[in-house]
């Protein structure tokens, strides 16, 4: 998953300094991999070189001083863009999809658009594969099946996503 | 084209509201897969847009014909000579043979008997189950039960063929053959698809998809 995304969507909640960004990352997205200082610092000097984020600001306290960041226009414009471009269709994107379903319901956009796009975007590539198989021979079927089975799946996980919305949305709201 | 146009369906059973504002197109040709979860009214669209079920409100056109505005009788007449209908099971009359089966639709328009089993065995044959004729559903696989369904749904030669989880009772491998063969008839004879399923790789079969989630459907064209 693209980490820079995930900071520009918790900053919408707000400015923040990038210790408390580590932190509501790891609470939301890094169950098994906590994010490390390093690439929390590095990833947000690449957003503030490419101008999605700003300084907003330090705040002082009993040990360094701690800066804090904001999203700019440009950010919140390029998590719009991102949130509403389905992923390349391809196994093991949960993750990835579980971080746009949270970080929608957390600024109140639509995660049903966001599933909904997914899902079209995963059907359209099962079609063209279902029509390969057609033409092909016994191995290109074979082909086809493998990654048909495991697009399937995804889908499977986008619609029961998408029946759980109502309580992940309370769950991601406490 | 538009061939069947729903608007702003409403349909409830007792304190259930099954269809809440439900709208539908189907242009002619194209093959449309009906998606959602369980519950979430696909089957009662099919059954309202294909005129088994009246709705409580709203309004389903068929070319320059309104159904909800049709009689009993128009709506079974319409069923019968433009509509063609495939399940998951429970389709085939026990009592007749295959070949009756898929004459019998041709039947019960007046045709004789004999030029209406010649069409019957045209169809067996091109969904592969000619050699069945002379069993009785009951003495045949599933996946050639349905096969046997899909030509009887076929020989009418329909202009929309409503197909509700057809392959739901089959395995992976008689699905997908059943699928391919009810596509490829499809688009040799014109006629356009609602298939209602919940599997993806059903639906994948499709030219589209519409969703339905809490008795509404929608549309999600996905662009390149």
């Amino acid at each position: 998953m693209a980490i820079g995304h995930a900071l520009l969507g918790l900053l919408e909640g707000g400015p923040r300094h990038g210790y408390d960004l580590k932190r509501a990352y790891d609470e939301r997205f890094g169950h098994d991999r906590p994010l490390a200082y390093g690439q929390v610092y590095s990833t947000l000097s690449r957003l503030l070189k490419n101008g999605l984020v700003a300084e907003a600001g330090v705040e002082a306290g009993d040990g360094p001083e701690r800066k804090r960041y904001a999203i700019t226009d440009a950010g919140v414009t390029d998590v719009e863009r991102w949130l509403g471009t389905p992923e390349k269709p391809e196994p093991y994107l949960q993750n990835t999809l579980y971080s746009k379903v949270v970080l929608a319901l957390l600024s109140g956009r639509s995660a049903t658009d966001v599933l909904d796009t997914q899902r079209a975007a995963h059907l359209s590539v099962m079609r063209d594969l279902t029509k390969r198989k057609a033409d092909g021979d016994l191995a290109d079927q074979l082909i086809c099946d493998f990654a048909l089975f495991h697009l399937e799946a995804d889908l499977r996980w986008l619609e029961l996503t998408a029946a759980r919305l109502d309580k992940l949305a309370q769950e991601v709201g406490k | 084209m538009s061939l069947l146009v729903a608007q702003d369906l409403h349909k409830s059973f007792g304190k259930t509201h099954a269809l809440e504002g439900a709208g539908l197109t189907i242009r002619a040709g194209e093959i449309v897969a009906v998606m959602g979860p369980s519950g979430s009214g696909k089957s009662t669209l099919l059954h309202c847009i294909a005129g088994i079920l009246p709705p409580d409100s709203g309004v389903v056109r068929y070319g320059d014909r309104e159904l909800t505005s049709m009689s009993d009788r128009e709506r079974s007449e319409l069923r019968r000579t433009d509509f063609g209908f495939v399940f998951q099971f429970g389709q085939l009359v026990p009592e007749l043979t295959c070949l009756e089966n898929v004459a019998l639709p041709l039947r019960l328009s007046g045709m004789k008997r004999k030029d209406a089993e010649r069409a019957a065995k045209d169809w067996m044959a091109k969904l592969e189950v000619d050699g069945v004729a002379d069993q009785r559903p009951g003495e045949t696989s599933g996946g050639q039960g349905q096969r046997v369904a899909i030509a009887r749904a076929l020989v009418t030669a329909p202009k929309v063929i409503f197909a509700d989880e057809p392959t739901g009772a089959l395995d992976s491998l008689n699905g997908e053959r059943v699928m391919h063969l009810l596509t490829s008839a499809a688009r040799e004879t014109g006629a356009a698809v609602v298939l209602v399923t919940h599997e993806a790789r059903v639906a994948a079969y499709s030219d589209r998809e519409v969703v339905v989630r809490d008795g509404k459907a929608r549309d999600v064209e996905f662009v390149r």
